[in-house]
């Protein structure tokens, strides 16, 4: 995960919790440390997989006796069958990998579900950052130099929601979440939600 | 590849010099530890279409097998490996060669686990091989031995289980040659092992792999006292070749950084070059150490046997050039880890068979290490390499109910 470790990011990992069924086929892409995998196997008793790309976060991963590979999301989903999992999440890492929508055909082909998690870039903090300082945006959620960043594509909710039309995705589920972890309107239009949402979760399923 | 010889001194200063070291060629034959024998009843079907009726498995155990008989982890040794795994080596008098892993509160924990290990087919301290004595000549079968396979090893092994009474293994773990025996356990006997920790190895041997054993070979048979391999009858020995084979194998299981933080282009006992070709520098004495170290504990026809066994695995060539269909269907959980400085079993082997097993849709683990050490890292002093299989056998065990 290319994010902080703050508290936002943790009620963000119980909403996709929450959107997995129970005794189902889980490959966390993606998986830091393996807090969302533990998480999964704890409360949704679910069959657990990860990849990661870091060297250490693989290791703790599997020391933890979580079922995890080291391997690159933009490469390594290929490998995959169809239909291998009930559901592929992408929490927090779609910013970083080189080609979204690859990652995001794959997951739905692999997956009969596909969760992706991801920070808003046209949260009104951020284009206040971009209005009023001319800066890019650094905030407690991402709090990158636009250096030394390892999230290369950054999208807002509703570019999210345009690239899940080009893939032919079927939205079964959105949510967007404010700075303080707290849901926002379940019935606000896209426009707000891309001004008010800090991040988003969608549950996806192939069109 | 073994713990024997590894470069530490310490190690060596550690070994027993008492003089109650054992015959080799008796530990070939009359092994001090168990063996399990098999008759015609229990033929040994080789890869080669020989059929084995008169052969015997030498083995160790450490810890108790439960009730239940479902704590059982077998584990496979590397190239020139052998049964004492956690315990004295008799030939040598040295320790065993995975101690660091293997043992009471270790990461595979003798306290909790039936730990067995036995000599492979072909092998030369008490399994059946070319240094054994052929029941039907009384002499020992030398080249008349047939060939051995990895599939081979692994059907001994499978016998020696079945013989224990063990239905499935808990757990089948090895590094280099012991890992093609476990992934070649996973593909030939899916349900007999739940889970599989292969290190440091391939689902093939690559052509730089086989080019480096036939040189070693090659060494062995060039050596006037190898005898056409009737060294044993004629009362000669080929340690000269067998010694250099060793030591061109040795390199390949270290690094250029090992060798270089160990030796740098230090001199042995001198302060100047000798102009000669003794062993000045101290990497060539150490070499020379390794290879003479080696001819004294191991058969030079076993060599070749073992070397060739490595060089005709191709996991994948035994399911129509596809790995994943090796897996298909498996219920095992697989670890797999390889190590950063590791050129003889690179990470792109162990990538290829996490993408096969990903393929198949079997549950895998994989990790890469950091390590200057090489090869031989496996067998070496790595946390890392403890805290991944202390935490994949802590979670099968709890998935298996142990």
């Amino acid at each position: 995960m290319a994010l902080s470790d703050n508290n936002t990011n943790r009620i963000d990992l119980k909403l996709v919790a929450e959107m997995v069924q129970p005794h189902t086929r889980v490959l966390d892409v993606g998986c830091g440390d393996g807090a969302l995998l533990a998480l999964l196997a704890e409360t949704r008793d679910v069959d657990a997989r990860g990849i990661e790309l870091s060297r250490e976060g693989v290791a703790d991963c599997v020391a933890r006796g979580l079922s995890v590979i080291q391997g690159d999301a933009d490469t390594d989903l290929a490998d995959y069958p169809d239909d291998s999992f009930d559901y592929v999440i992408l929490s927090q890492t779609i910013q970083a990998t080189r080609n979204p929508r690859l990652v995001l055909e794959q997951m739905l082909r692999i997956g009969r579900h596909a969760i992706v998690s991801f920070p808003n870039f046209g949260h009104w903090r951020m284009r206040g950052q971009v209005f009023f300082q001319g800066r890019m945006p650094v905030t407690d959620a991402l709090p990158y130099s636009w250096w030394d960043t390892p999230n290369i594509h950054f999208c807002t909710i509703r570019d999210f929601v345009a690239l899940c039309d080009v893939v032919g995705a079927k939205k079964e589920r959105a949510v967007a979440l404010d700075a303080a972890g707290g849901k926002v309107g379940v019935n606000a239009p896209w426009w707000f939600w891309n001004l008010f949402g800090a991040q988003a979760v969608f549950l996806l399923k192939r069109g | 590849m073994d713990r024997q010889d590894k470069y530490s001194v310490d190690a060596d200063e550690m070994s027993d010099s008492s003089p109650s070291l054992a015959d080799p060629q008796k530990e070939a034959n009359e092994p001090s530890s168990p063996v399990a024998r098999f008759g015609p009843d229990t033929p040994l079907l080789m890869d080669c279409g020989v059929v084995l009726n008169r052969w015997q498995i030498a083995y160790q155990t450490y810890g108790e097998l439960n009730a239940a008989k479902s704590n059982a982890i077998l584990v496979c040794h590397a190239l020139t490996g052998d049964q004492y795994v956690a315990s004295r080596n008799p030939i040598t008098g040295k320790g065993g060669w995975w101690t660091s892993m293997i043992g009471p509160g270790k990461p595979i924990d003798t306290d909790r686990f039936f730990v067995i290990c036995a000599n492979v087919i072909g092998g030369c301290t008490g399994t059946t091989g070319p240094a054994s004595l052929n029941p039907e000549t009384r002499k020992p079968w030398g080249l008349s031995f047939p060939v051995v396979t990895i599939r081979d090893m692994v059907r001994a092994q499978a016998a020696l289980v079945d013989s224990l009474g063990i239905e499935t293994l808990f757990c089948v773990a090895g590094g280099s040659m012991g890992g093609m025996q476990v992934l070649q356990w996973a593909a030939s006997y899916p349900t007999r092992v739940f889970s599989a920790l292969p290190l440091a190895t391939g689902a093939k041997h690559s052509a730089q792999n086989i080019a480096f054993h036939e040189v070693g070979r090659q060494a062995v048979m060039a050596d006037p006292d190898w005898r056409q391999g009737r060294y044993l009858e004629e009362g000669t020995r080929p340690a000269k070749g067998l010694s250099v084979a060793r030591m061109g194998a040795h390199i390949t299981y270290l690094s250029e950084q090992a060798l270089h933080r160990k030796f740098g282009r230090k001199l042995q006992d001198r302060e100047a070059p000798t102009f000669s070709f003794d062993a000045d520098f101290q990497v060539e004495s150490y070499l020379r150490h390794q290879g003479l170290s080696f001819v004294e504990r191991f058969d030079a026809n076993s060599y070749l046997y073992v070397t060739r066994a490595m060089d005709y695995f191709d996991l994948a060539d035994d399911h129509d050039g596809v790995l994943a269909r090796a897996f298909t269907g498996t219920k095992t959980r697989f670890c797999v880890a390889s190590f950063t400085s590791d050129w003889l079993f690179p990470t792109a082997d162990s990538r290829a068979i996490v993408h096969a097993l990903n393929a198949a849709g079997a549950s895998v683990s994989f990790v890469e290490l950091e390590s200057d050490k090489g090869h031989d890292a496996f067998l070496l002093e790595e946390p890392n390499l403890f805290a991944t299989t202390r935490g994949f056998i802590g979670a099968a065990a709890r998935a298996r109910g142990i």
